[in-house]
């Protein structure tokens, strides 16, 4: 029986793939790999790697301890790489617009109840719920997935990240 | 199964499976193939990638515009009403004037394709099975798989593993973890939760979730955020259709790796391969139609936006091409 292998990246192993032009341009295609957007990432900036309309999927480059979030949506995080503590707080105020789109920072340490804490590793789906305050913890370098809205903190920074040849 | 009145069928031939009609189209299988002719034309496919698109095409309701079985079959979706043509997206068909185009109110096409699999596709044989997990689609008529072609879309409304959505996936719920990913992580994170947050405090093993899908090339939707859908699938040999994007759609390749030949979505006309391996992340524009080939069972997330003005941005030509431009 062939004994498999699964081929999960990092950031410290990551081969990429590529767009092998026959007759179009390789910038249709967005082309670009998380592991190496994060490795060129500043610690927990929200990088746009895919986007459709208002939607973004980010790479966010988790390492240390980042500002307190609340979000008027749901959220949902992938923990790609390393491990990431996730903390959730009940903000005892509204602190964000449930019709505006994207989190946003919280200004100093915001005033709740805890709601939980969540350790996840390479793997790991979390639900960064609507309306609530969260901050994420990396002892060492991580990597995260968001799935999210396009918001003020949203980087995109495509000609740098993507293939154009 | 009780069959859908709008269904046109007639008795069974010497090989035991029932012919369709619907409009001027009419199916016909014997062991080895699918015969389709219409008021111009005909054409014949391996019974075992037609099912298995029309399988797809089924559980998909038509999926996200044109479901290529192959160069000349397929279907269009106008989200309410369905075209099913012939060598529609053909260059050389349309030429010389053998494409044919019929459009069906959505539950008349479903219905007969429904039926079509509930009759064609034999016990032993599943069409969303690898190929090395499932038995022949060829031969004579020998009972049916029911709970094969009948499966439901697999669809969180928030997240799979909160209270009320879908489950979680597990050897005692009937899901063991494929053979190709013995080797993927099992342990779930830890959660700590707060009395009265259950329902806000959730995470789970996303990769063990799919290391246990028992079906390949089916996207299931696993977290919602307002109309983007997380879809990841995992994926093993041929996408068995050939899929003509109407809007853009966005691919992760989470483990492993896929290479997607991609063609002009009209003429079929070769446009790029584009390799994708473990953290690469891809659109596939408005305007193409691709198939995908793994060589190892693979864990894909399709990112997909489910806005329901896009069908009419589309219809208006409004919708965009490419997602950026830089």
């Amino acid at each position: 029986m062939t004994k498999y292998k699964t081929v999960f990246a990092s950031l410290d192993n990551f081969e990429k793939g590529g767009v092998e032009v026959i007759n179009d341009d390789p910038k249709n295609y967005v082309f670009s790999n998380m592991f190496e957007v994060a490795s060129q990432s500043k610690p927990w900036e929200k990088v746009a790697i895919a986007r459709n309309v208002e939607y973004v999927l980010e790479a966010i480059r988790a390492e240390g301890v980042s500002p307190w979030r609340v979000t008027p949506h749901d959220e949902f995080a992938i923990v790609v790489d390393g491990e990431v503590v996730i903390e959730l707080l009940d903000p005892e105020d509204t602190l964000v617009d449930p019709s505006s789109s994207g989190s946003i920072a919280v200004q100093g340490e915001p005033k709740g109840v805890i709601m939980g804490k969540i350790t996840a590793r390479r793997g790991h789906l979390a639900l960064l719920p609507a309306g609530k305050c969260y901050r994420m913890i990396a002892d060492h370098p991580s990597v995260v997935i968001l799935q999210t809205v396009m918001g003020p903190d949203t980087i995109e920074r495509w000609s740098q990240i993507c293939q154009k040849y | 199964m009780a069959e859908s009145s709008l269904v046109v069928s007639e008795a069974p031939n010497e090989h035991g499976y029932r012919p369709f009609t619907l409009g001027g189209f009419r199916f016909e299988r014997d062991e080895h193939f699918v015969h389709v002719t219409w008021p111009t034309g005909r054409h014949v496919a391996p019974a075992e990638p037609f099912l298995k698109a029309l399988m797809r095409d089924v559980a998909w309701n038509f999926f996200y515009g044109t479901v290529n079985f192959d160069a000349v079959i397929g279907t269009l979706n106008h989200y309410g009403d369905v075209d099913l043509f012939a060598g529609r997206f053909n260059e050389e068909y349309r030429k010389a004037e053998l494409d044919h185009s019929e459009n069906f109110p959505h539950d008349e096409i479903k219905a007969t394709f429904q039926a079509m699999l509930d009759d064609w596709v034999n016990e032993d044989f599943d069409p969303f099975a690898a190929p090395m997990e499932t038995g022949s689609a060829y031969g004579e008529k020998t009972g049916s798989n029911a709970p094969a072609v009948t499966r439901t879309r697999i669809a969180a409304k928030r997240m799979v593993g909160l209270p009320g959505d879908e489950p979680l996936r597990s050897d005692e719920s009937g899901y063991p973890v494929n053979r190709a990913f013995l080797d993927v992580d099992q342990e779930e994170p830890k959660v700590e939760v707060t009395e009265g947050y259950e329902n806000e405090v959730s995470a789970f093993n996303f990769f063990a979730y799919l290391s246990r899908s028992d079906v390949t090339w089916n996207p299931s939707v696993v977290s919602v955020c307002r109309d983007s859908l997380l879809c990841p699938t995992t994926e093993e040999f041929v996408l068995p259709i050939i899929h003509g994007n109407d809007r853009v759609e966005w691919f992760v390749q989470l483990s492993d790796e896929i290479i997607w030949e991609v063609e002009d979505r009209e003429t079929g006309k070769p446009r790029a391969k584009v390799v994708m391996k473990a953290g690469d992340c891809a659109a596939m524009p408005a305007d193409i139609r691709h198939q995908g080939f793994s060589p190892k069972r693979s864990m894909l997330l399709v990112w997909e936006n489910n806005s329901a003005e896009l069908p009419g941005q589309i219809a208006r030509g409004e919708a965009p091409t490419v997602p950026v431009t830089f």
